[in-house]
């Protein structure tokens, strides 16, 4: 008996232990949905209104994100000089007439105009007749706006927000492990129930009979021939269907997610900037090629974004180390901050899809004529931060779609008259793919 | 059941007391194996540092390191451009006007670009770019990746660079200069407004420099006989679709005679068309590619050449000339009238190379008043005068030349006595050869300097009088190259470039457009005046021809194949490969004996086992020199002549493989391309890569169908293109409304025919060269192709035939009666086999038909090629395991295998072994691998590309907008691919031609390709 309460014991603690830890699990879970309100404070600070000289620094940022972000920062020499503070260097009147038109000025022989001309290697500032003075003060006392403290890294505000994507992991690890705690507090439970039994049998004088020693059950097994036959032809179709499963995996590179030589993140690019696929891709309106974008794209924003901010940073990338793969694509196109320098490294990228040379696909094809998504064949880009290959790039994937998909053939004149005559033909208003003959070899193959 | 006979092996074993059957008997190994000897040496097993544990140790190893390697798939690298050109779109094709010109051919072009490698010559058809590209230009692209091209500046033959080659030129130079030394300029025809402009300037600056142009093939005779009347050094530019009654002596117009060319006018003129068409007579000793079209060939020596050339004179101008005998007279009178009585719409050509008789040509065509005949644009693309030549070689070897440059010419190969040359080069202080190889002159000249390919560099030329043409590069220069234009600039202390120097010129030409569009367009057409004929005494040049004397012996003609031409592309695979038109040989050049001289001097050739062609050996002597020439015994060839191709023989900066044949410019002497010879037959056989052993069509009517001009004229067409007959249910139907199958619905969409017009096909083979680049169609070499394993897709059979029409033959065979006598099948059959000594000749493009009915696709175990909506019959490469079933069952032959692996295989060291060569590839089309079948594809990929094109610009394709690969090169009008669904296209109309028939109709294939009878003006 004492037994039986020492037993019970035991299972009362490691019950309580299990539901402790499953209380813990729960809030730790709870804690993802509060609201990252912190978050936003931070954003919202270094936006309230300082207003100087009369601007509305709120209205002066659309504007000068409008019209100067091209060149100008706030803090850092671009085409054209830091604008921060702009207005302690020249008057209004003379910052009037440089906006509506710089190059008069110079011409002129405006001393600062000139001498401001030639520190910036010549290049002709743009003429905004269309901004009128209150638009530039607006613009100034944006400008006049100081410096905002470095916001602390997002991961050390309390309450831990920056806490939420490990959280994740850890609670599904901590259910995990109180369920194996449960599993193997059956068996203990079985093994001294199993236990207690026999010794109450023994208590009570009752003894076991020890079974019959029969044929061990391989033997059984081995005798019976058409059990065998059964376990074979099982056996070997079992192992059929994994072979087979194991030969056409071959050579199919789904989820291939290569290490490039410059961390490229589409996360950031077709994400949080919603860059559209086709501005870098553009071959792929009228090419069989998507074509990965020559350095010279890059550029054409890059010339003016050397840094990411600080809210594109993630924990598993910090600013330092975007900022480092932006260095590369530098290093690369040969650009020295201002100008290029003419010595060029092309980067060797590994290539992701690799159709096999006997298949023949054209981007131009099914992006401009069927007008398909990018996403449906390379999934969901913008959430990638290293690129990977989404679909199995399978005939049986190609065919399973042509099979599936409408045409799209609404004003295009090509389809009209076949469309009139097929749709005829086989009874239906919409044609699919396959219809229109998208399923023969000679389509693909040549 | 068994038996007890006694088998025996030999008949040493029927002999019972022979001791050798003993021990064969008891012994399988005759001499005893070593294994002893080998074993009981323990002294070098054991020291020998591998022992058995390591061997297999080292086995297991790589094997198993090879296993493990298998399983990572290999890496591909993607390296986009830093800078990307604005015009070049990955995997766009960009289209370039050039215009080409290497001293030999010449044409206006379209250059195909791809990621910026020229891939495919198309032909610019923009009004006023009249040359077209021939099989040598198409293929020139090919040249560009030639791995054996000149890559650095060589001085002494040895690796140097341009800088100190040109030091060293200037320095030579100004020592002329001081000392009066001779400085000679030798190009090949330049044509080149601009260049012409430079070496003036050039010889203004040096005072002792001239200037000679050396044509390796020479159209002397014609230049000096124009320029006596007209006072012009320039050949006519004929325009054979004005003329309605041609006669030829000995002018191969539809092959190399003045430059060729001239085949888009003459078969305009050869499609019947509202019951007329235009007649040919051709006089020749030769068979040519003009021989075979005419409508009436005489073969004929070209000494008698000469007396038939006096009597049309004297019959279309009235002068009483004494001709001396003549030949064929009736005929000759014949034709000689019918061109009197066809006045302006006659024309007569001569390719006789003699200025007397070129005066005459002149004479005639004045006389007949022939709209053909202009000396208004004439052609400029040769200029060579074989005195200057002769002149240069002797100041040469005088020792007077101080200072030589050469510019793409290579007199070392090219002159009858290059010995001579060789020696006076050493004479020579200075030596330079601006050279595309490292041939037999750039070799031994003290500097070669590596020219750019005309697809490299900027050039101008005037092809014809008044027309302005740009060439443009299409690639960045693959080597240290350096223009001879450019040096010149440089040696004449100017210092613009080339590009600069031709734009500044060009406002000249170009009045009335920009220089820009003057690029983009490739040509500018001006309006140039002709010249008025001086007098000249034609009756002294006719009597003078009457007394020339003929040869003695055998007549030897020399000729340009149409693979080959001059030589120059010698290092061409695809050239090398491309089957001459005629006899159907490939990979070589052959002395071609008429079959009753050949019977007389015991050659002959027969057909091997293997359907290899064999070829007796004969020496060929001509003025003392001997040449052991293989032999093709040729069915037309004039009795008492002999023909020889030019261009062959070479040695240097050739790939071993295409070092064939043997140099028949060594009896080019005088640059005169008739010479005495005597030919004896040599020991041995000679083994011809020959793709067609059939001589005969033998019955077979439904191949070529054939009619002449009155019976298509007066017949229904049921008479002259019959429609087999079949028994359906035993009822007589025609055998093409016969469906074994039901048919499929192919009325929607697009439904591709190519037609083919038997009478406008020259067999100039364009299209077979543009087929093998659009289609990456491998070269194989040629032993493969003697074992008939060639690879092209299209080829163009040749028929001859001994009856007039074929309905003749049948009825001949069907009227055999036993086996001997004048109706005896044996004699018979044996005749009918026998070509005739002056057959005719018929030409037929021959590739996949694109059965509606394919028999291929009905046993392909696999599925591998298969049927599409739009006509083409597929074939998915990859699906393919090779069992050859389609090809067995494909009744028109037509189907390719792939024996071998053609690309990166040393074995077939052409061009798809390097990675220069690779660079002609056509992206767009699978390179084929070993054991897989292939065919043509009816350029899917350019149908394909089409349609997208149109569905992308929202449009439906326009009318005749669908091409094939041979239906853009071909510029008579031959092969027309398009829509038959789009009734307004010409292919529709075609389709409904009483002339149209389908290869072997009566098999029931129901062919999307499709023939039109071949009528001839008989």
């Amino acid at each position: 008996m004492k037994k039986v309460g020492n037993h019970n014991s035991i299972s009362r603690k490691i019950f309580f232990s299990l539901a402790l830890a499953l209380t813990f699990s729960l809030t730790s879970l709870s804690q993802n949905a509060t609201p990252a309100a912190p978050a936003a404070d931070s954003a919202s600070a270094p936006a309230a209104p300082a207003a100087t000289g009369g601007g509305d620094a709120v209205a002066g940022k659309a504007l000068f994100n409008a019209n100067c972000a091209a060149c100008h920062a706030l803090d850092k020499k671009m085409t054209g000089p830091a604008l921060r503070g702009v207005s302690a260097r020249h008057t209004k009147e003379w910052l009037y007439s440089w906006v509506a038109n710089s190059s008069a000025m110079i011409k002129a022989g405006d001393a600062t105009a000139v001498k401001l001309f030639n520190e910036n290697n010549k290049a002709v500032m743009t003429a905004f007749p269309q901004l009128s003075k209150q638009d530039i003060d607006n613009i100034i006392a944006y400008t006049d706006e100081k410096k905002p403290e470095p916001v602390a890294a997002v991961g050390v505000t309390p309450d831990g927000k920056g806490g939420q994507v490990k959280e994740d992991g850890i609670s599904n690890n901590v259910i995990l492990g109180a369920l194996s705690l449960v599993m193997l507090m059956l068996v203990i439970m079985l093994f001294f129930v199993n236990n207690v039994l026999t010794k109450v049998a023994k208590a009570n004088g009752i003894e076991v009979a020890d079974k019959e020693p029969g044929l061990p059950i391989w033997k059984a097994f081995a005798k019976n021939q058409f059990l065998v036959l059964v376990t074979s032809i099982f056996l070997l179709l079992a192992s059929g269907y994994f072979v087979y499963g194991w030969m056409m995996q071959v050579g199919v590179d789904q989820d291939y997610e290569p290490i490039q030589p410059i961390h490229y993140s589409h996360r950031i690019h077709a994400g949080s900037n919603g860059i559209d696929c086709k501005y870098c891709h553009s071959a792929a309106r009228v090419s069989k090629n998507a074509g990965i974008p020559s350095l010279n794209v890059c550029m054409n924003c890059h010339k003016n974004i050397s840094e990411v901010s600080d809210t594109t940073a993630t924990p598993e990338h910090s600013k330092a180390f975007y900022d480092g793969e932006i260095k590369k694509l530098y290093d690369a196109v040969g650009w020295d901050g201002t100008k290029y320098t003419g010595k060029t490294k092309p980067v060797k990228w590994v290539r992701i899809h690799n159709l096999p040379d006997f298949a023949y696909f054209n981007h131009s094809q099914h992006v401009t004529v069927a007008g398909i998504e990018c996403q449906k064949c390379h999934g969901p880009v913008q959430t990638y931060e290293i690129q990977k290959q989404f679909a199995p790039l399978t005939m049986g994937w190609c065919i399973k779609c042509h099979r599936e998909t409408d045409v799209k053939m609404e004003g295009n004149a090509y389809y009209t008259k076949i469309h009139e005559e097929l749709s005829k033909k086989y009874g239906v208003d919409k044609l699919t793919a396959a219809q229109m003959g998208g399923l023969e070899c000679g389509k693909c193959h040549y | 059941m068994s038996s007890n006979k006694k088998y025996w092996k030999s008949v040493e074993e029927l002999n019972e007391n022979s001791s050798i059957v003993e021990t064969l008997r008891n012994n399988e190994f005759v001499e005893p194996i070593p294994t002893e000897d080998f074993l009981s040496d323990k002294e070098s097993l054991s020291s020998s540092s591998t022992t058995r544990r390591d061997f297999l140790k080292y086995v297991g190893f790589s094997t198993a390191a090879a296993t493990l390697a298998a399983c990572e798939g290999p890496v591909h690298k993607s390296i986009p451009y830093v800078l990307q050109p604005e015009q070049i779109i990955p995997g766009v094709a960009d289209y370039y006007a050039t215009t080409m010109f290497d001293g030999f051919d010449f044409a206006n072009l379209l250059v195909k670009t791809r990621e910026g490698r020229p891939i495919k010559i198309e032909n610019n058809t923009i009004a006023g770019a009249k040359f077209a590209a021939n099989a040598r230009v198409h293929a020139s692209v090919l040249s560009l990746y030639d791995s054996m091209r000149l890559k650095v500046t060589k001085i002494a033959q040895k690796d140097a660079n341009w800088q100190e080659a040109d030091l060293k030129i200037k320095a030579s130079l100004a020592d002329a200069k001081a000392k009066g030394g001779q400085v000679v300029l030798l190009t090949g025809t330049l044509a080149s407004p601009s260049t012409e402009k430079l070496i003036a300037e050039f010889i203004a600056k040096n005072p002792t420099a001239k200037h000679i142009v050396y044509d390796s093939v020479s159209e002397s005779a014609a230049l000096d006989a124009f320029e006596a009347v007209y006072g012009e050094r320039a050949l006519v530019d004929y325009d054979f679709s004005k003329a309605n009654t041609i006669v030829s002596l000995d002018a191969d117009f539809l092959g190399d005679w003045q430059g060729g060319g001239f085949d888009s006018g003459y078969a305009q003129g050869r499609i019947p068309q509202a019951g007329k068409m235009s007649k040919h007579y051709q006089f020749e000793a030769n068979m040519t590619l003009s021989g075979a079209a005419a409508d009436k060939r005489v073969p004929m020596t070209v000494a008698n050449q000469k007396q038939a050339l006096i009597k049309i004179y004297s019959i279309i101008t009235g002068a009483s000339v004494a001709s001396g005998k003549v030949a064929n007279e009736d005929v000759v009178v014949k034709a000689a009238q019918q061109l009197k009585a066809a006045g302006s719409k006659g024309l007569l050509v001569s390719g006789i190379q003699d200025k007397n008789a070129q005066l005459l040509v002149l004479a005639i065509n004045q006389a007949l008043g022939s709209e053909a005949f202009s000396t208004i644009g004439t052609r400029q693309i040769r200029k060579g005068s074989n005195e200057k030549v002769a002149q240069l070689i002797a100041d040469m070897n005088a020792g007077s030349v101080h200072t030589l440059i050469m510019s793409g010419v290579n007199p070392v190969y090219t002159l009858a006595d290059s010995a001579k040359f060789v020696s006076g080069l050493k004479k020579v202080k200075l030596s330079v050869a601006f050279s595309l190889r490292e041939d037999e002159t750039a070799s031994i000249t003290n500097i070669a300097v590596p020219a750019p390919h005309y697809l490299e560099s900027w050039n101008d030329l005037m092809l014809t009088k008044g027309t302005y043409s740009v060439v443009q590069p299409t690639i960045r220069p693959l080597f240290s190259s350096k223009q001879f234009q450019e040096a010149l600039l440089s040696w004449n202390g100017n210092g613009v470039s080339f590009y600069d120097y031709i734009k500044a010129n060009a406002a000249a030409y170009t009045a009335g457009t920009t220089w820009n569009k003057a690029v983009h367009d490739g040509v500018v057409v001006g309006t140039p005046s002709g010249a008025s004929a001086g007098s000249v005494d034609y009756s002294a040049a006719a009597n003078a021809l009457a007394s020339s004397k003929g040869a003695n012996g055998f007549e030897l003609v020399l000729y340009t194949k149409t693979g080959l031409g001059d030589g120059q592309q010698a290092n061409n695979p695809w050239l090398q490969e491309f089957p001459d038109p005629i006899t159907r040989v490939s990979w070589d050049n052959y002395v071609t004996v008429a079959p009753a001289d050949a019977k007389k001097l015991g050659l002959e050739n027969k057909i091997v086992a293997n359907g290899g062609l064999n070829g007796s050996i004969a020496t060929l002597t001509v003025n003392g020199t001997k040449m052991d020439v293989p032999v093709i015994v040729q069915p037309g060839q004039a009795v008492g002549t002999l023909g020889l191709a030019l261009g062959y023989g070479k040695k240097a900066a050739l790939k071993e493989e295409m070092q064939v044949g043997v140099n028949a410019y060594a009896f080019y002497t005088n640059f005169n391309n008739v010479q005495s010879a005597s030919i004896a037959k040599a020991n041995g056989e000679y083994e011809f890569a020959c793709v067609q052993s059939q001589k005969t069509l033998m019955g077979r009517g439904d191949i070529i169908k054939e009619t002449t001009l009155t019976i298509f004229n007066t017949k229904d067409s049921k008479e002259w293109n019959e429609v087999p007959m079949v028994s359906l249910d035993h009822k007589e139907v025609e055998a093409t409304k016969v469906d074994l199958w039901e048919s499929f619905d192919r009325s929607v969409g697009h439904h591709f025919n190519l037609s083919i017009d038997l009478n406008a096909c020259t067999g100039c083979g364009a299209c077979v060269i543009a087929c093998h680049a659009e289609n990456n169609v491998p070269v194989v070499g040629k032993s493969e192709v003697r074992r008939s394993r060639d690879m092209h897709w299209l080829r163009i059979d040749r028929y001859y035939s001994s009856q007039d029409t074929f309905a003749e033959d049948n009825e001949k065979k069907e009227s055999f009666n036993g086996l001997f006598g004048d109706k005896g099948s044996l004699g018979g059959f044996g005749q009918m086999e026998n070509p005739a000594d002056n057959p005719q000749v018929a030409f037929q493009p021959v590739m996949c038909q694109h059965c509606n009915h394919a028999p291929c696709e009905t046993v392909c175990p696999v599925a591998a090629t298969s049927h599409g909506r739009q006509g083409q019959n597929q074939m998915a490469y990859n699906r393919c395991v090779g069992t050859r079933y389609c090809a067995n069952n494909c009744p028109y032959k037509v189907r390719r295998f792939n024996w071998f692996l053609y690309n990166n295989n040393d074995e077939f060291d052409f061009h798809m072994n390097d990675d220069l060569g690779r660079m002609v590839v056509n992206p767009d089309v699978n390179v084929r691998s070993r054991g897989v079948m292939e065919k043509c594809s009816m350029c899917i990929q350019k149908t394909q590309l089409t349609i997208l094109t149109a569905k992308r610009e929202g449009r439906e394709v326009n009318v005749d907008e669908f091409q094939t690969a041979c239906s853009s090169a071909c510029t008579t009008g031959a092969m027309v691919f398009g829509d038959v669904n789009n009734k307004e296209s010409k292919v529709a109309k075609l389709a409904e031609d009483k002339r149209m028939y389908h290869l072997l109709e009566h098999v029931g294939t129901k062919p999307n390709v499709f023939y039109h009878v071949k009528v001839r003006n008989t």
